[in-house]
């Protein structure tokens, strides 16, 4: 059945044992701890990695941690991206590892200036969240031509633009092979192996030591035969895709296959299950009539249906950014460790150059919360005292309901910062969504509340208008 | 390496490599460690295979040493090479063995006449004995019910992304017409009303007063509908035990009861009504399973729905999808504390900027993005076992339910129609 954490003791009991403290931990206990928290590598045991006599020991070891999807890396000469490595099937289990990457897609009849601008895209897409970077992955090369020249050419001209890893797309292994000639320092992810071509796929992946995805839409024996014939032949590098299919006919077959898939890797310890599962939502281009926009709409909705649903990898077509970004932050979000809350230490912040009149503000703990309020006091040039409170990680708007945005809270921390000495007034600008809250907070505190606006962008507007402490003060009588 | 070497053979000439191989394997047994002993003190050596059929006795051999121990280390060469399995290995893919011993709670909203209210239709959700899509086969398992979209209306006028107030900005103004519009333009199957004025903090409507809203909004559409507090626990206690007294007969949505709320009070008044509640609490398992708990004492489980929180996406999602498939997990292992059905504020994806902030034009228009802010989320909760959902714009909701069409009755994939994606122009 599900994942069962594996005992500390147990990994314990197969390291050497010599609290070296090589690995940075004070003895090998607490290492095996941080190893089965996922806090640490192997690789940190120097002892075990480096000294003979500890080979089967090592092996034992890496047999233990390893993951029920397998761990894929696809290179560039510069760039390693991971995917699978998966421990769990739901991430509140444990956590999810590899955010899955996205890659967008070239064909080898687009004009350079295409390929350029699909390059350029895919470089430069980034959108800042919780002071986290959001970024696109990789580039997809399709052969359109089906001729092994062109597309070696389109393969060597994306490789000198880029240093983004690459997926070769091709059934034809002529055409995969002349694509291979040009990247000698490079491990792309082949697509892909079918019943039709897998012997000279196979082949080239075999001899290449590269990975490869084996491609059965809509049958899954198929697929299973494909996984389990390659594996067979000596790859270890495998990668399912069971058809990404979009609209009436086939999306339900899609979605519980991927699930049905890792349900067997994670659940039954199924090996052949136990690859990564690649995702097409690209294929929304072919399916979905209409339209440029209902595609691209189409493409994102899979896109996010597939990411929820245990892809570890999507391909993509579109060039818009807002295709991408319900994309990118619901990945980042899925992959969060939901063991530790992303949520900021609790304290009073000081934005700007605040003074003794200054407004003094509250949010709550929940880290996109208070990146999102201080990014607008910011670039509003507000000088104030920010009072994180703390919510458990949670946003304001939750946290009022859930009881957790608590004068208490706020009351303490005005307390340990003596934030009373630094400023001359006593006004409290709370979110306008803790309103409800605003009596509580006076009596709890002593300090007077002013509800401020729903939306934090509002704030340096809601300053400018209505904060004068003097005037304040005449109002309140303070 | 020795896999490289062999490899590149094999591609040419298979059947000759095979026996290469195994002569050399032979070869390799045969000569053992003794000679290997032997070799480490003369020092090279080299083999030459000019052609796999020719005989062991013409063999020249001059070995070299670290060739020959992996020979001998590795019995299993024709494995170790390349494309040695010729032909495909047939393999059955069975379906998973899933068992679930626990079942959601049915729950029907809504009455028609012959149901003893004025509805002119009702629905059922829950039924459910596996998460949503976990199988091939078995609808009625995965979704026995097909899950329902309310959509909502406020009982004054409230500041609306514009993408959504283009489509009610006439009627934002009487809660009656704001209904109509959503059930005859927009084909709403609910109405999800919020008596939201009624907060003491924005205008403090006295419960008296807001209840003609809903006879209002029940005479102007037929469709079942659900009444929202402000979320103020005294004042929704005062609504709601109002509400339960002129809505009799029409099974009516309350939402939400909570755990502030003197549940003795309200719980109990409301027992020997028809009313379904909504049990809200903040993606927390424990209190969802503690406000169930309270609310058994009271209600039959026919009459409870649980609302455990959502968010939009990077909004707090990831808690809420999490909170959410935990219960719903839970549940169909047998907890017998979260086996009611799933309801999801899924209006909530509204409060992330990327719905409705103007952005840089890289980020397209925000018409676009809030719509597929709010049918991504929908999606997800969807997927992680939502039954009754709480939206907004038309085309979120006609995107949602499409998708639900699309789930619940299979129809086989066309491999066709995607198969040759790679090699397609895709303009
Ligand atoms: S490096 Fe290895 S052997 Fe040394 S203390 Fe750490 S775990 Fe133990």
């Amino acid at each position: 059945m599900p994942w069962k954490a594996i005992s500390p003791i147990e990994v314990y009991k197969i390291l050497p044992r010599t609290n070296c403290k090589e690995c940075g931990e004070e003895n090998c206990m607490a290492f095996a701890v941080k190893l089965v928290n996922m806090e640490t590598k192997i690789e940190k045991c120097t002892p075990i990695i480096k000294e003979d006599k500890y080979k089967k020991a090592l092996e034992k070891l890496t047999e233990l941690l390893s993951p029920q999807v397998r761990e894929i890396e696809i290179r560039s000469p510069k760039k390693t991206i991971k995917i699978g490595g998966e421990y769990v099937m739901h991430r509140h289990e444990l956590t999810y590892i590899n955010p899955a990457p996205i890659a967008i897609d070239i064909d080898d009849n687009m004009s350079k200036d295409e390929i350029v601008k699909r390059i350029d895209f895919v470089e430069h897409f980034e959108y800042e969240y919780i002071g986290r970077k959001l970024n696109l992955d990789l580039l997809a090369i399709r052969s359109v031509s089906n001729d092994p020249n062109k597309f070696k050419e389109v393969v060597k001209f994306v490789s000198e633009n880029t240093s983004l890893p690459l997926i070769l797309c091709t059934f034809n292994p002529k055409v995969m092979e002349a694509g291979l000639s040009v990247l000698p320092d490079s491990r792309p992810l082949l697509y892909a192996a079918t019943k039709d071509n897998w012997r000279e796929m196979g082949e080239l992946a075999l001899k290449n030591d590269l990975p490869i995805v084996v491609y059965s839409p809509g049958d899954i024996d198929t697929l299973m035969t494909l996984a389990n014939t390659l594996s067979k032949a000596g790859i270890s590098d495998i990668a399912l895709d069971p058809g990404t299919f979009v609209g009436p006919n086939g999306l339900r077959y899609t979605l519980s296959t991927f699930t049905m898939l890792r349900w067997k890797a994670c659940n039954e310890d199924d090996k052949l299950a136990g690859y990564p599962l690649i995702g097409t939502p690209i294929t929304a281009w072919k399916m979905i009539e209409g339209e440029k926009d209902q595609k691209m709409w189409w493409e994102t909705l899979m896109a996010v249906m597939l990411l929820t649903r245990y892809s570890n990898l999507l391909i993509m077509h579109s060039l818009e950014g807002w295709s991408y970004l319900p994309v990118v932050m619901w990945r980042f979000n899925l992959y969060t460790d939901p063991r530790r809350p992303v949520a900021v230490d609790p304290g009073v912040r000081t934005i700007g150059d605040p003074k003794e009149d200054s407004p003094v503000m509250v949010t709550g703990n929940y880290a996109l919360t208070y990146s999102l309020v201080g990014m607008d006091i910011q670039s509003g040039k507000v000088d104030c005292y920010l009072v994180i409170t703390d919510t458990e990680g949670i946003a304001v708007e939750c946290a009022v309901p859930g009881r957790k945005f608590l004068p208490e809270g706020i009351a303490e921390v005005l307390k340990t910062s003596k934030l009373d000495e630094k400023v001359k007034h006593r006004y409290l600008i709370i979110p306008g969504k803790a309103a409800r809250l605003s009596g509580d907070i006076e009596d709890v505190t002593g300090w007077k509340v002013i509800v401020g606006p729903q939306d934090s962008k509002d704030i340096p507007k809601f300053v400018s208008e209505k904060w004068d402490p003097k005037k304040l003060s005449e109002i309140y009588g303070n | 390496m020795l896999k490289e070497l062999l490899s590149g053979v094999v591609a040419v000439e298979k059947d000759k490599e095979k026996i290469k191989n195994k002569l050399m394997n032979d070869l390799a047994n045969l000569l053992g460690n003794k000679l290997l002993e032997v070799l480490e003190k003369h020092g090279e050596f080299e083999i030459v295979l000019e052609d796999a059929v020719i005989e062991v006795d013409e063999l020249r051999i001059l070995i070299q040493p670290s060739l020959l121990r992996r020979m001998v280390e590795v019995p299993a060469v024709e494995e170790a090479v390349g494309m040695a399995v010729t032909e495909l290995i047939e393999t059955k893919f069975a379906e998973p063995e899933m068992k679930w011993d626990g079942k959601i709670v049915e729950v029907n909203m809504g009455a028609t006449p012959s149901e003893g209210g004025t509805r002119d239709r009702s629905f059922t959700i829950g039924g459910e004995t596996m998460p949503p899509i976990y199988r091939l086969l078995g609808v009625e398992e995965a979704m026995p019910h097909r899950p329902v979209i309310a959509m909502d209306v406020f009982d004054m006028r409230i500041p609306l992304p514009k993408s959504i107030k283009l489509h009610f900005d006439e009627v934002m103004d009487d809660p009656a017409e704001w209904a109509k519009r959503c059930v005859n333009k927009y084909h709403a199957e609910m109405i999800n009303l919020h008596l939201i004025s009624t907060d003491p903090y924005i205008k403090d409507t006295p419960a008296n007063e807001a209840i003609k809203v809903v006879e209002d909004v029940m005479q102007a559409v037929k469709v079942p509908i659900t009444v929202g507090g402000s979320g103020n626990p005294e004042k929704d206690q005062e609504l709601f035990i109002k509400i339960s007294d002129i809505v009799d007969g029409e099974k009516v949505l309350l939402n939400s009861l909570n755990l502030d709320m003197k549940l003795e009070d309200i719980a109990e008044y409301i027992r020997n009504k028809d009313c379904i509640v909504i049990a809200f609490t903040p993606m927390d398992l424990d209190k969802a399973r503690e406000l169930n708990r309270k609310l058994f004492d009271y209600l039959p489980r026919e009459r409870i729905i649980m609302d455990t929180n959502t968010a939009g996406i990077g909004y707090g999602l990831d808690y809420g999808f999490s909170v959410m498939e935990r219960a719903r997990l839970a549940a169909l292992m047998g907890d017998k504390e979260l086996q009611q059905p799933i309801a999801a504020g899924v209006t909530n994806a509204w409060a992330a900027r990327e719905a409705w902030l103007k952005m840089d034009v890289f980020w397209g228009p925000r018409e676009i993005r809030g719509p597929l802010w709010e049918t991504s989320t929908a999606l997800i909760n969807l997927l992680a076992g939502a039954d009754y959902f709480m939206m907004m714009h038309p085309f979120s909701i006609e995107t949602l339910n499409k998708i639900i069409d699309y789930l619940m009755r299979f129809s086989p994939p066309d491999p066709g129609a995607i198969m040759d994606w790679v090699g397609s122009e895709l303009g």
